[in-house]
């Protein structure tokens, strides 16, 4: 499940960069008209409900280095697929984000919380509310 | 002057999107795992209980500011310095929200991931 919800989000995530700068790179209004810019939401709305879904196990500061391997997958698909020139300077950046992630992911994903109860009691409603289905 | 726009613009647009990602991060801590939730009962009432969380529409709210913010400081600024510079305080700004509010247990190799990550996003764009 760790490793399940960890691609979905980093692919997302790296499909919204790129839906991202599509985006911008137009003036505004005609990024409206612009039909990729339809794709470019549909892929931000799927890497907000994984990330959203990632937030509700690990903490922020765990997921938020986490999405970024998408700006390095972005990278790598920018010189492999699209054979741009990737200059020193970037791999250097990718270097970077790289050992941050490293570092991120060697530790623990979540902070272990005492609030246990309120999840519980959460739970026990879901259940309820599942049951009078 | 345009620069001082500029950077006010990446000011708020940093300051925006970590409030609304801490909010979100909150408001996800609030419903619990959805994974879990999800096998337990069904879609909907996960999204329901999603949707219906306060902190959740708050964060949300504080992330259209965060975009209209973007595209404000994209008109003020160069692309290659808002862009930039924006994303690469905000993974700092975040770390530091989340450990005030949120009470995460920030560690060393966490700061470490910011900051790494932080440089990496800002020299990708340099």
């Amino acid at each position: 499940m760790f490793a399940a919800a960890g691609d979905s989000l980093i692919s997302c995530g790296m499909k919204q960069t790129g839906a991202v700068s599509l985006a911008h790179l137009p003036s505004i209004i005609l990024a409206v008209l612009n039909p990729s810019v339809a794709l470019g939401v549909l892929f931000l709305l799927a890497f907000f409900a994984a990330y959203m879904m990632t937030l509700s196990w690990a903490d922020l500061t765990y997921v938020l280095p986490a999405t970024s391997v998408g700006y390095v997958l972005l990278a790598l698909v920018a010189k492999f697929l699209l054979h741009e020139h990737v200059s020193p300077t970037r791999w250097i950046g990718i270097l970077l984000i790289s050992t941050g992630v490293a570092f991120a992911t060697s530790g623990p994903a979540s902070t272990p919380v005492p609030p246990a109860r309120e999840t519980e009691k959460l739970d026990a409603e879901a259940v309820s509310v599942g049951g009078h289905r | 002057m345009r620069s001082v726009y500029a950077w006010s613009a990446i000011a708020a647009i940093v300051l925006t999107s970590a409030i609304g990602d801490v909010l979100l991060a909150r408001a996800m801590k609030q419903v619990g795992d959805v994974g879990a939730l999800w096998r337990r009962t069904n879609l909907w009432i996960v999204v329901g209980r999603i949707l219906r969380n306060p902190y959740f529409l708050l964060g949300v709210m504080a992330m259209t500011v965060a975009f209209y913010s973007l595209l404000f400081g994209l008109s003020w600024g160069d692309v290659s310095l808002v862009a930039p510079a924006s994303a690469s305080l905000t993974f700092i700004a975040n770390a530091i929200g989340a450990k005030i509010f949120l009470h995460e247990r920030v560690d060393r190799r966490r700061w470490l991931a910011a900051l790494f990550v932080a440089a990496g996003v800002a020299l990708l764009a340099a």
